[in-house]
């Protein structure tokens, strides 16, 4: 029988953790090469950030984690149909424009109105991504460098949209939401004492258990994945393996709606859409945060959350005279360290077993039973013996 | 005598093969064509073709690199970073060589090779994850970008003084032009004309690449590891040699094309390079990985990134033709700025579906594998 500290699970959550730690330590080396004295404290005020002025640091962390877990929701999305949406940035920002739109120029009653515009930038997010989905489906086209364009067109679009539309001339942005558009705190903010804090990490938790379900409960789910994992044997077996891809990349651009809705349906001292020639970065460290959470929605949740974490240490960080940058280099290379998965499973195997022997009645020499630990340390020892004899 | 006269029938002969009515006819577009264009291109137009170079060289450089990369069988997105990361070192070099008042062609190219070398390192990155930790390259190219950014950032602000990331070189570079190739009509105004030194150097540097990666028995080993590299591993060759190598020259291509592309565009870096390393990628794929069409699509995807701010430089030349004026007079910048991006995508809706990648490009080599 398989013990729990033997499943892959853990395994991979280990090799993460590996990663995470080799991430912080590059950070570390950086931070030392520009600013020695420093540098110790800036890894200190990344590592405490969440729980330096207690709960509005952690209201903070979940104001931060919101748009960071739909972003990589849609990510994860996309991955498990062996799609890798480059575009959430692109979908995002048409998605952000829908929404605005309608919470600035729709009168609708104030119950449902941000509702309404939450929805609008699903439909915003969802429209934007049918085109590379069509062209990947139909035309070939690949879905990166497609998506990677539709981004650049986003980033033009969304400008002209705003400054024909909403512009507010005097500040050179897009004009504030009314006050029923914007999403309700839920009662979070009286909570957590931060009063920034919006029912967004609510939505995100929602999204991240639909999204779990629809992928691991459901026959259209499991066909996703299946074109996912080979799209002939999908196709073999029955699937229709284009309508698969093109759902799939309309789910994820509306995850990227959603999540564009929810980071500019704020108040008026949150943030508001620009108009500078500039790619949401959303989008890109929604890529990060799939990638960390393995695309596995719940994964991508956790991982949503840890990189909430990180991001709260934003201004403890000026105090110690680093700037956000330090942030995108810490999580970067997370990616890039996390991208050696494979290898750190090898380690994590070693670890585990290692420990697990711990647990064994001496005397015992029979090796786990657990078929992801090979057992031929053990075996080759006794071949040994037998060879002495 | 008789020798001679055998000898003249031959040529005759070869000749009469060789002129069939085709080539004959494609010749005489080709040059009817070359003195139409020398004869009705305006100075206006020359600048705004002169504006083309200045995109198309470092986007076929950089494509090229990623022809090394992906004929090798490594995908290389990470080569918007590496570009970005070569363009932050060279540009860096350039301007500490300037505030120390030494000055001249030398040190551009100084700062090319550095930045090149630079490139060159980054992508080693990219090399160890995806060749020897056998990694997924898209993870580990998205990483670099990522990294890429951040650093230059991150370095950019912690180095200057004014606590802003930019920085900045005096771009006293130009030549004039270059006496007798300027006089070559048509030719000689774009490239011989009011140009940098490093851009003849980059359109050299494509062409000699180009006849590495197909005319010498190293591109032929590289191209095998690209397409089967079973085959290439028992025929001899070190396929994690070769791919390693085929990487880090497409570093090397990447970085040297980012100082390219800053160097007579601005006098400014703020960590951007404009996505250029993802449209060379565009690039690449609808050049469908062979070296012409690779430039054919650069010249043209140049073309159109130097609309946006050349239209105005070509605007006048139109104003005989009223129709024609009003329609540019117009177009919003924005639209014209998007225009590469959109025609991009429509040129790929029309080439992929025959679109024929390597076939190992993306996997890992594992030689235990058929």
């Amino acid at each position: 029988m398989k013990k729990f500290w033997q499943t892959s699970a853990v395994e991979k959550t280990l090799a993460t953790l590996i990663s995470i730690v080799a991430g912080l330590l590059f950070g570390l080396i950086i931070m030392l090469i520009i600013n020695p004295p420093m540098a110790f404290g800036g890894l200190g005020a990344i590592i405490t950030a969440g729980f330096l002025e207690g709960g509005s640091s952690m209201g903070r962390v979940l104001f931060n984690a919101a748009p960071l877990i739909i972003t990589g929701l849609a990510v994860a999305f996309a991955f498990k149909t062996g799609l890798f949406n480059i575009g959430v940035s692109g979908q995002l920002m048409i998605g952000a424009f829908c929404a605005v739109y309608v919470g600035v120029k729709w009168n609708l009653p104030p119950s449902i109105h941000w509702l309404v515009a939450l929805l609008a930038g699903v439909v915003g997010g969802a429209v934007w991504a049918i085109i590379p989905a069509l062209l990947k489906a139909f035309r070939n086209v690949h879905e990166v460098v497609a998506t990677i364009m539709m981004n650049y067109i986003a980033m033009y679009t969304s400008k002209m949209l705003i400054e024909a539309t909403i512009y507010d001339t005097v500040r050179q942005e897009a004009q504030q939401v009314v006050v029923g558009a914007r999403i309700p705190t839920m009662g979070l903010d009286q909570l957590f004492g931060y009063d920034k804090i919006n029912g967004g990490i609510i939505i995100a938790i929602i999204a991240a258990i639909i999204i779990y379900i629809l992928l691991e409960k459901t026959t259209f789910g499991f066909q996703l994945k299946a074109v996912g994992f080979n799209r002939n044997a999908a196709r073999y077996a029955g699937v229709n393996d284009r309508s698969n891809i093109v759902y799939s990349l309309i789910i994820s651009g509306a995850l990227a709606g959603l999540a564009g809705a929810v980071i500019y349906l704020v108040s008026g001292t949150g943030m508001k859409l620009e108009t500078s020639y500039v790619i949401s970065p959303y989008g890109f460290q929604g890529i990060a945060v799939a990638l960390l959470g393995m695309s596995n929605p719940l994964g991508t949740l956790a991982a949503g959350f840890f990189f909430g974490y990180i991001e709260a240490a934003n201004q403890e960080l000026q105090s110690w005279d680093f700037k956000r940058e330090i942030i995108d280099i810490i999580s970067s290379s997370i990616i890039y360290f996390s991208a050696f998965t494979l290898f750190f499973q090898k380690y994590a195997r070693k670890v585990v077993a290692f420990f697990s022997s711990f647990n064994k009645p001496k005397g015992d020499k029979t090796p786990p039973s657990g078929g992801e630990i090979k057992p031929n340390d053990t075996l080759s020892l006794e071949g040994g013996q037998e060879n002495g004899k | 005598m008789a020798n001679s006269k055998m000898f003249f029938q031959n040529l005759l002969l070869r000749l009469k093969t060789y002129f069939t009515t085709k080539r004959i006819i494609n010749f005489a577009i080709v040059i009817v064509a070359y003195i139409l264009l020398a004869i009705f291109t305006t100075d206006n137009m020359y600048s705004l073709l002169r504006l083309t170079l200045y995109s198309s060289i470092p986007l076929a450089l950089v494509a090229m690199g990623g022809l090394y990369s992906e004929r090798s069988g490594v995908v290389n997105i990470a080569l918007e970073g590496i570009m970005m990361f070569g363009a932050f070192v060279g540009i860096l070099v350039l301007h500490n060589l300037q505030a120390k008042n030494i000055d001249g062609q030398h040190i551009l190219f100084l700062a090319l090779l550095i930045g090149g070398i630079a490139g060159l390192a980054f992508s080693l990155l990219h090399a160890f994850a995806s060749i020897t930790m056998k990694s997924n390259q898209t993870i580990s190219g998205t990483a670099l970008n990522m990294l890429a950014l951040a650093l230059a950032y991150f370095v950019g602000r912690a180095l200057s003084s004014a606590g802003t990331e930019e920085i900045t070189f005096r771009d006293n570079f130009r030549i004039p032009s270059i006496p007798l190739l300027e006089n070559i009509p048509f030719f000689g105004p774009i490239l011989f004309q009011r140009i940098y030194f490093i851009s003849l150097f980059g359109i050299l540097l494509f062409v000699v690449m180009a006849i590495i990666a197909y005319k010498t028995k190293f591109g032929l080993r590289l191209r095998a590891c690209g397409e089967n590299p079973q085959a290439a591993d028992a025929a001899g060759i070190n396929v994690t040699r070769i791919r390693y190598i085929a990487v880090l020259i497409s570093g090397f291509l990447a970085g040297v094309g980012g100082v390219l592309l800053i160097i007579p565009t601005t006098t400014s870096f703020k960590a951007n390079v404009y996505g250029f390393g993802f449209l060379a990628l565009a690039v690449l794929i609808s050049g469908q990985w062979k070296p012409t069409r690779v430039l054919v699509f650069a010249i043209f995807f140049g073309l159109l990134r130097s609309l946006a701010n050349g239209i105005a430089l070509v605007q006048q030349d139109f104003e005989s033709i009223p129709f024609l004026y009003n329609i540019i007079r117009a177009l919003p910048k924005d639209i014209l700025e998007m225009l590469p991006y959109v025609v991009t995508l429509v040129v790929l809706a029309l080439t992929s579906l025959k679109s024929r990648a390597p076939k190992a490009a993306g996997e890992p080599y594992d030689q235990g594998k058929r």
